[in-house]
Order: C-alpha cells, then structure tokens, then sequence
C-alpha cells in the first residue's frame, strides 16, 4: 500500500504549474471537455423528460411509469452503461456513447419534477381555465407549464449537478473530462501522482458545488416569492434526489 | 486480488454466453463476492454512525441544520473526486473504497432516520412523558420503532445506491463486478464480461432490496396488519 508524502502540498504545486493549465489535454482543455459534454447531456436529457413529463402530468397518468424509470435507473451502475453504450452505437469512442449514457441519468429528476409540476397545480386554476374556455393545450401552455416552471428549474439543477460529476466517469471510457487528470494521476502512481490526484479532485468536486449553488439561485430566481417559503425541498422528490450519487 | 480471462474461439462477440460464465466461474464469484461484502460492510458501518447522528439531530434540533447540510455537501461531491481525496491518503486498498462508499450512503440514511423520528407524533411523545419515560426510554421503546419505516427507507436507498457505486471502486482497483465491466471494455469490448457483470450487480441490488423488505416485515408486522 503506497501512500502519498504530502498530497495537499503537492497538488498545490501541481495547479500552480501553468503548463498544466495549458498543455495540450491540461486543465483547461479538460475542462472544455468536461462542460461540452455535460451541457450536450443535459440538452439532450432535457429534450426527451421535459415534454413526456409534462405530457404525462397534463393526462395525470403514468405516475407509476416515472417512479419506476426512476427506480431503475437508480439501480444501474454508471460505468456500466458508460461501456455499454459505445456497443451499440457500434461508432467507436467518440462523445456520442458518453452524451448519451449521461443524458439516461439526467432523465429521471427531470422526468419526476415536470411531472410532480404539473401535478401539484391548483385544481381550481386547472378549472377556471376551462371554464374561461381554453382548450387542452391552452391550458398546458398558459396555465400548468408556468406554474410548473420552479419544478422545471429543480429538476433541471439536480440532473445538471448529476451529469457534471457523472462525466468524470467518462474517463473510464477515454471520454475526456476533468476525470481524466485524476485518471493520469493514478496511472502515474499516488506516491508520484499524489497532487495531481488531488488537484483533479479539486476541480471535479469544485465544479459540481459551483453548478449546484449557480444553478439553486436560478431555481430561486424563476421561483414566485410567495411559493419560497414553506415549499420543504419539493424540489427534489425522493426518487430523483435519490439518484444523485455517480 | 487479479482476474484472469480465458477466451474461446467466438468471432461472434456475443452479448451474452454461458460458456463465458462457465470458464470464468470463480473468477466472477470473487468479484459477487467482494462486491456483496464491500456493500454490506458499508451499509453497516453507515448505519452504525448514521444512527447516534439522527438522534443528536433529533434532540438537539439546532444540530439538525449543520448535520443535514455537511452531509449534502459530501454527497454533492462527485464519486470520482472523493475516492480521488481519500486514496492519497489510505492508498489504493478496499479502505478507500469503503471510506467513500460510507460517506455517501451517510446522507441517505440520517435524512430519512431524521424525517422518521420528526414523524413521530406529539401526542404519542406527550403521553410517554406523562407514563414517566426518560429521554433513553422513549428513544428505545417509543421513538426509534415508529421512526422505523423511514430508517428502513433510508437504508434500502443507501443498500442500492451503494451496490452501483461500488463500481466506481475501479479506480483503486477494488471494484468488485465493476472490475468486470472493466476489464471487459479494455478486453476490446467483450461484451459477454461487461453483460453478465452489470446483469449481476443490478441483480444484487433487487435481492439486497427484497431482503430489506422481508426483514422489514419481520420487524415491523404491525404495518403489514394494518394494510390489510
């Protein structure tokens, strides 16, 4: 068991080093990566959860549905389906199996909250608007999505917390990202590679504690005063939340 | 521990193949094996600490705040980068691993514990109070078993989010089924290896889950009594 002499100190130096910054395939290249993947996810992740969870609220049915994709998706160990997914695109190593394995983990807290935000909208809203004459989609479009748009917003941070750290995985697979320096770090060795290891880390886990503050504040933004208070963590129903761990 | 491969003459590459299981038996037994072992060591040790921590959160409700937001805080923190923050540390054994895979299923297990006991209702608090209960006595015989559905929640969750996690262990070399997967994508993607591995740990995730349940029903039958 090989343990590292002064890991902090270490990493120090190592983010100081700016040619570790620049280099080809240095942090910033890493980071490019990390976030073009991570947003390619979310976007696609978004696309796919935000129309059928609405829908699905707007009918009122397939609560089920949505707990059990959450359910299951909970159960499927990320790099498992990091590797299997460039099978079957059978198109190599490019980002389109990584896109599209963490757009799959970005789809149940989306799925849940478009759903849980049609849901919870006032009935009474619900009947006015018919009784003032609005047809299906009317209602959809001008009563239940803005009422929906602070749960849009939750399960938009917690997908988009979910990807970033996800992606680190990608390096597993040869997919890029911020993972990939830690990665490195260990094939180095942690005695050698101790800093490195742990200024990966930094970045990795600094990144995703920014998207979560930066992204909560949106949410906050997008929320109507009067519903901030005395909503407890609604925006993150269990299953969702419960997937959070990459 | 190391795992050997052994390949037959199969241009095929299929996704799935008894032969592969056949040949490999011991070899994926041992990667079960540690994989069910690092879960259920994990689990354990969560629990152990995760309880005494609720119950600080509990009856010193200023705590609660703190407890809840620490605990966030680590389980915002992405896998990889936590294992990343511990290996120099501990070095690349089972210890590492088993060090991440407890702080996250941490989280999981206080909030529900902690959400359990707050549902505790008052007039049921008030009344042992009034019977004379000490603070002790009430934890034990009135508190911890109606706060029991939600403690049993909360390991269910941390149990199978811990068995998909394991694998990230990879990194350090401790990955138990996740070091199948692996070794099957560098294995030019053998597909068999990274299929029957990741069939087994979804597969280890249900049976630890019904297990919980069954024991569950075990310890609380008044629940199953009043569903009924």
């Amino acid at each position: 068991m090989t343990v590292a002499a002064n890991p902090i100190g270490q990493a120090i130096t190592w983010i100081n080093d700016p040619l570790n910054w620049t280099n080809p395939g240095g942090m910033l290249d890493r980071l490019g990566e990390h976030l073009t993947i991570s947003a390619l996810a979310v976007a696609l992740g978004c696309l796919v959860a935000w129309p059928l969870g609405l829908w699905l609220g707007h009918l009122g049915r397939g609560g089920g549905l949505v707990v059990l994709i959450s359910n299951a998706t909970l159960a499927i160990p990320t790099l498992a389906l990091l590797t299997i997914l460039p099978v079957v695109f059978a198109s190599g190593f490019g980002k389109t199996p990584v896109v599209v394995a963490l757009a799959v983990f970005a789809v149940p807290p989306l799925l849940a909250n478009a759903y849980t935000g049609v849901r919870q909208v006032d009935p009474e809203a619900r009947d006015a608007a018919r009784g003032m004459g609005l047809s299906s989609a009317q209602l959809l479009r001008r009563v239940e999505l803005p009422l929906a748009v602070p749960y849009l917003a939750a399960g938009f941070r917690t997908a988009a917390v979910q990807v970033i750290a996800t992606a680190a995985l990608a390096s597993f697979v040869n997919g890029g990202g911020l993972g990939q320096i830690i990665r490195t770090g260990f094939g180095i060795g942690i005695a050698a590679g101790g800093g490195q290891i742990v200024a990966g880390g930094v970045l990795v886990a600094g990144l995703a504690l920014l998207a979560e503050v930066v992204l909560g504040g949106v949410e906050r933004l997008v929320t109507p005063k009067p519903l901030r208070r005395g909503r407890q963590r609604l925006g993150r129903p269990r299953p969702a939340d419960a997937t959070g761990s990459a | 521990m190391s795992f050997r491969l052994s390949y037959r003459a199969d241009p095929g590459n299929p996704w799935f193949s008894w032969q592969y299981v056949r040949d490999n038996s011991d070899t994926i037994l041992a990667a079960v094996r540690e994989h069910a072992s690092l879960t259920g060591r994990a689990v354990l040790i969560a629990v152990l600490i995760a309880l005494p921590l609720s119950v600080l959160a509990y009856w010193f409700r200023p705590l609660a705040g703190p407890i809840l937001a620490v605990s966030g805080v680590v389980y915002t923190i992405p896998s990889l980068a936590l294992f990343a923050f511990i290996a120099p540390y501990l070095g690349t054994g089972a210890t590492t691993v088993l060090v991440g895979l407890v702080l996250y299923a941490l989280l999981l297990i206080v909030r529900n514990v902690v959400a359990g006991l707050n549902q505790v209702p008052p007039e049921v608090r008030e009344a042992a109070e009034g019977m004379g209960y000490g603070r002790w006595r009430r934890l034990f015989r009135i508190d911890l078993p109606l706060a029991l559905p939600g403690i049993v929640t909360g390991v269910r969750l941390a149990t199978v989010s811990t068995v998909a996690l394991v694998t990230v262990g990879v990194l350090v070399g401790h990955g138990g089924l996740g070091q199948l997967i692996f070794a099957g994508f560098q294995n030019n993607l053998y597909k068999a290896e990274i299929m029957t591995a990741a069939l087994l740990c979804v597969a280890l995730a249900v049976v630890l889950d019904l297990l919980l349940i069954l024991v569950a029903r075990l310890v609380t039958p008044w629940s199953t009594r009043r569903a009924r």
